[in-house]
Order: C-alpha cells, then structure tokens, then sequence
C-alpha cells in the first residue's frame, strides 16, 4: 500500500517535472537545428548561432539591454537591501503600514499598471519641468521598480532568521550602527544580495511590458526586438538566443547555490562546533563564528 | 555657534533612524504612489493629436482657472462590451489558470516537501529555475510544441490518437496552458515553504490513532494549508488577471485580456485617457484581493 502510493507519487512529480522542462528542452535541441522550418529535424548545425554573431539589431538591443540589466540589478540590490532592513529592523514608525504595502504590491499588481501609470508620472513631469525624457533612465528607474520588492523581501526574510545576539555584542563593543552593518549584516546577507541580482538582472533583461511604455525612440532593448519577432511564430534564431540565455542562467543559479549551500554547512558545522567547545570550557570560552575560523 | 543654538539643532535635525526610513519611503512613494495621481489625472482629461496626446485638465485663462474633468472614459470603461467583456474575460482566464495552477501545484508541493531533505532541496531548485530563465522564451518555446504541426499534435498522431491535428496555438488553450506554466513556481513557492514547516507530530498522531495516510492528508494537512493556499493563490490570481504576453503570443484574436486591450488603447488608438481609466478601473477591481494579500503577507513577515 505504502509502496504504491510512493511509485504514485514519484510518477505524479516526473510528470510535473516533464511539463516544466519539456518547452525549454525543445527550444535548446531545435537550436542546433539545421531547417529553417524549426520543428522538422534535417541535422546538427551551428548555424543560427552564427546567424546571431551577424544580426546587427540584435547586437545592439542586446549591449543596451546589459548594461541596462546590470544598472537595474545594482540599483535594486541597493535599494532593497536598504528597504528591508528597514522592514526588518523598525517595527512601529508611522506609515508603517503603507510601507509594507508599498514592498509587497508590486509582487502581484499586474506590470501593464505599473508600467501605464510610471509613464504617465514621467509624462507629467516632463510637461512640468522638462524632464526626465523617455530613454534608458525612465526604463531604468522602471526597472528598478519591478524588482526592488524582491530583493526587499529576501533580504527581510534572511534578517529575520539571522542572529540578533551578534549586532549586540558588536554594538556592545562599541561598534556604530553602520559599522554594524557594512562588518556583521552586509557578509551574513550576501547570499541574499547575490541571488537578488541575479534574479533582478534576467527581469530586466526580458521584460517587455515597462520597457516598451518607458522606451523613447532612441532605446529599442533585447526584450522588444524578441518579442517583436516571436509575435510572428518560430524563429530559429531565437532558439539560438534562448538556449545561451537558458544556459547562462542556468550556471549561474546553479554555481550560487552550490556556493549557498556549502556556506550553510560550514556555518551549521561552526555552529555546532562552538557549541561543544562552549559546553566544555565554559561560557567564557572564546567562540568565533565568521568565516576566519577554520575548524 | 553657541552652544544652545547646536542643542536646538540637535533636536530639530531628523534623528539618524527617522532618515534611514525616510530614504526607501520616498523612493517608493515617489515611483509606485504618486504614479497613480498621474493616472487619476490623465484619466480626466481628453484625447488630442499632439504631444502630449491629451487635454490639460486646468487652464489658467483670461484670470479664470478653467477646470475640465471628462468622465467619458470612465463611463465607457464601464458601459463599453469591449472593456466590460474584457474585463470578465480576465477574471475568468485567471481564476481558472489559479484553480489548475493549484490542483497540480499542491500535490506536487506536497510531495516535494514530503521527501527526505537533500532531495527536496534539489527538486525545489528545479521548480524555480525556470522561473530565473527568460520568461519570453519560456512562453515562445510553447509555440513549437502546440502548433499544428507542433510536437504534441505530431506525437499524437504518430500514436494514431488522432487523425487531425488539434487545434491548440493560437486560441484559448494555448492561452490557458502558457498561464498554467508559467505561473505554477509562483504557486508551488509559497506552497513548498508551508509544507515544509509543517509539524511531523500531528499526523503521526492521527496515524496513531488510527487514520489511514489518505484520511489523514484530508482532515490534518488540508485544513491547516488554508492560509498558504490563499496567498500562494492571490500571488497568482492577481498578476494574471492583467497578463499581456502569454494572451499575445500564444492566444487567438479573440482571446482579449485587458492587459491587450490597454496596450492597444496606447500604442495603436494613441488613446491615453481610455488607458489611464482603465487602469484606474482595474486598480479598484484589484483592491480587495490586494489587501488581502497584504494582511496574509505581513502577518508572514511578524513571524517567520
């Protein structure tokens, strides 16, 4: 009965999984695909990868779109480290209340409202004051915007689990509250931080919605350009461009993981460590629990 | 300076705490708030051919401050069979897209959950790594298997299940199954992360005394998964309700969500009045899922 039910289960999840990896594995295996016709098979090739080293508009959205991805990606971090620290550490200010509303709308508000309505600021400013014009700075602030809640909410979430005995002692030993954080809290949250630039990078780099209402004539990014071309149905070279960004990705979630995880082992191995160590000897015990100590 | 002029300014300057607050609250009052005063004017005004492509609402003329509100677009967003069926149409496709993204993403989270920890961290990961890969060419890659000569169609055929080929691009199927992908991680996270704190001892109780694992599930875990089932639920409902790319992609024609509707009032009709008030219109329609949302959230956030 119990071995039934677990052959039904694991069944149940391989199915899931074949959902969930079946399209991306179809774009990467037709991207080495010789036809033009991009699910009939005629052999392997390189060619749509060579098409895309030749595709000049491509290229160009692709470099505005970095650089606009990796702008996004630091601006996010830094304004959502910022903002969920404060989250985490100020429990009762006034407009408290809008302030957490304000982080955790923009996890589910629809991004065609945001993008509408952050144009239409943009637009009345610049009828009042003459600026900003539409170009990379509104699609950078626009893109600011769409990630910044993530990054809040992670860095909140590895606060609220982290050790509030260590900002005493080092307070205690007379630390100030920014030396506090730039020595004890930015290190025990980089994981957090580095995971939200990843994240906040690949929604810049294929949003459409905010960066066509924030784009002016002379910003065409790589989301537009691709969405612009799968509008019209399959396009080879399009496999080409989303099996290395699938691959891109992939190792990099991958190898900040790994990295992620090993630091948690060796964390919970110092932890357990000091614990011995401070039931043997004592309270008094000198106990290190950063990374300068190797067991 | 005197020394009771510096106290004086000691306790006048904003306190250290008081600013770092301050910074982040401006910056998302400013670009997520004030976006919507924005909206709320525009929304009044009337369209023009000129740029910007709409009337000023004030005119200061003549020492007279003329003041035009036109509640044209609104009553249009509430009388016109396009908004309104649109509208509808939205609710439905995301209250079905919810309700299949949870009749697959809860046993699945479950399960996951379930297994012994190395495991379940590696399937979790496997969950949200397509959630980190394009989410433009997770949709696109839909399109060469729903075709008609797609490989689900020629797989099919090649079964002798069917003779002709389904018809599943371009129209309501193909919508609904690009909704159900790519917003199942957005389901199973939060699902995963209730299961996985969920206490062993309660159904090893019920086991105890008795109840048979199946029994057990629906009258222990069920029940207790409430709450998690309804902000993991909102966190899809929500955005889906105003989905562009997934209806424009790999919808048909008719397949009109209001997210395509408000593009086209921008883009094409160069209307943005009508889209102003159509996104004031659907702010209000979001309001109440919204704030329930955000009970559920901060109530995550005071206990982790």
């Amino acid at each position: 009965m119990i071995r039934a039910d677990k052959w039904l289960g694991n069944g149940y999840l391989a199915l899931v999984f074949l959902f969930l990896y079946v399209p991306t594995a179809c774009v990467v295996f037709y991207s080495f695909n010789e036809s033009q016709l991009v699910t009939i098979w005629t052999g392997f090739s390189f060619k749509w990868y060579r098409a895309l080293t030749t595709d000049e508009e491509l290229l160009s959205a692709g470099l505005a779109s970095l650089k606009i991805g990796v702008a996004t990606a630091f601006a996010a971090v830094f304004a959502g480290t910022w903002a969920g620290f404060v989250l985490n550490r100020y429990r009762r200010f006034r407009g408290q209340t809008l302030f957490t509303a304000m982080i955790n709308a923009p996890l589910v508000i629809p991004e065609v409202i945001q993008g509408i309505s952050l144009l239409l600021l943009f637009v009345a400013l610049q009828e009042a004051i003459g600026w900003p014009a539409r170009g990379m700075l509104t699609i950078w602030i626009g893109h600011t915007m769409l990630c910044v809640s993530y990054v809040a909410i992670t860095v909140q979430a590895r606060l609220a689990v982290m050790d509030e005995s260590l900002h005493e002692a080092a307070q205690d030993l007379g630390a100030t509250p920014l030396r506090v954080f730039v020595d004890i809290t930015l290190p025990l949250i980089s994981q957090a931080l580095v995971s939200g630039w990843l994240l906040s990078f690949t929604i810049s780099i294929d949003d459409v919605l905010m960066t066509a209402f924030l784009s002016g004539p002379d910003s065409t990014l790589l989301p537009m350009v691709v969405f612009s071309r799968v509008r019209l149905g399959l396009n080879p070279e399009i496999n080409a461009l989303g099996t290395l960004f699938i691959g891109a990705v992939t190792v990099a979630v991958v190898v900040n993981n790994h990295f992620m995880l090993r630091r948690q082992r060796q964390r919970e191995r110092q932890a357990g460590l000091a614990y011995t160590k401070g039931s043997l000897g004592g309270i008094d015990e000198p106990v290190r629990l950063d990374k300068g100590s190797k067991p | 300076m005197s020394r009771r002029a510096i106290a004086w300014l000691g306790r006048r300057l904003p306190s250290g705490r008081t600013l770092v607050i301050a910074a982040p609250f401006l910056f998302l009052l400013l670009f997520f708030m004030v976006p919507f005063v924005a909206v709320l004017k525009i929304s009044f005004a009337d369209p023009q051919m000129s740029v910007p492509p709409y009337t000023p609402i004030a005119e200061l003329k003549d020492g007279y401050l003329r003041i035009t509100l036109s509640f044209e677009h609104y009553r249009a967003v509430l009388s016109d069979p396009v908004y309104v069926g649109s509208y509808l149409y939205s609710l439905q496709v995301a209250a079905l897209t919810t309700l299949i993204c949870l009749l697959v993403g809860y046993p699945a989270s479950y399960l996951i959950a379930r297994a012994d920890p190395a495991r379940r961290n590696l399937l979790m990961m496997a969950v949200m790594l397509p959630f980190w890969t394009s989410y433009l060419i997770r949709v696109y890659a839909w399109i060469g298997l729903l075709k008609n000569q797609g490989l689900i169609n020629r797989f099919l055929m090649w079964l002798n299940l069917i003779d002709d080929p389904l018809k599943l691009y371009h129209n309501n199927w193909g919508l609904l199954i690009g909704m159900v992908y790519n917003y199942l991680p957005y389901l199973m996270i939060p699902l995963y992360a209730h299961f996985v704190k969920l206490d062993n001892a309660l159904l090893e109780a019920a086991c105890n005394l008795g109840a048979r694992p199946w029994q057990a599930f629906l009258t222990i875990t069920v029940p207790m998964s409430r709450r998690a089932v309804i902000a993991a639920s909102l966190l899809v409902f929500i955005p889906a309700v105003g989905e562009y790319v997934i209806p424009e992609i790999l919808g048909g024609s008719n397949s009109l969500m209001i997210g395509r509707v408000m593009w086209d009032d921008f883009f094409v009709n160069t209307d943005w009045p009508s889209a102003a008030a159509a996104t004031g219109a659907m702010v209000i329609l979001l309001l109440l899922p919204m704030a329930w949302f955000q009970r559920l959230q901060k109530r995550e956030m005071v206990q982790p």
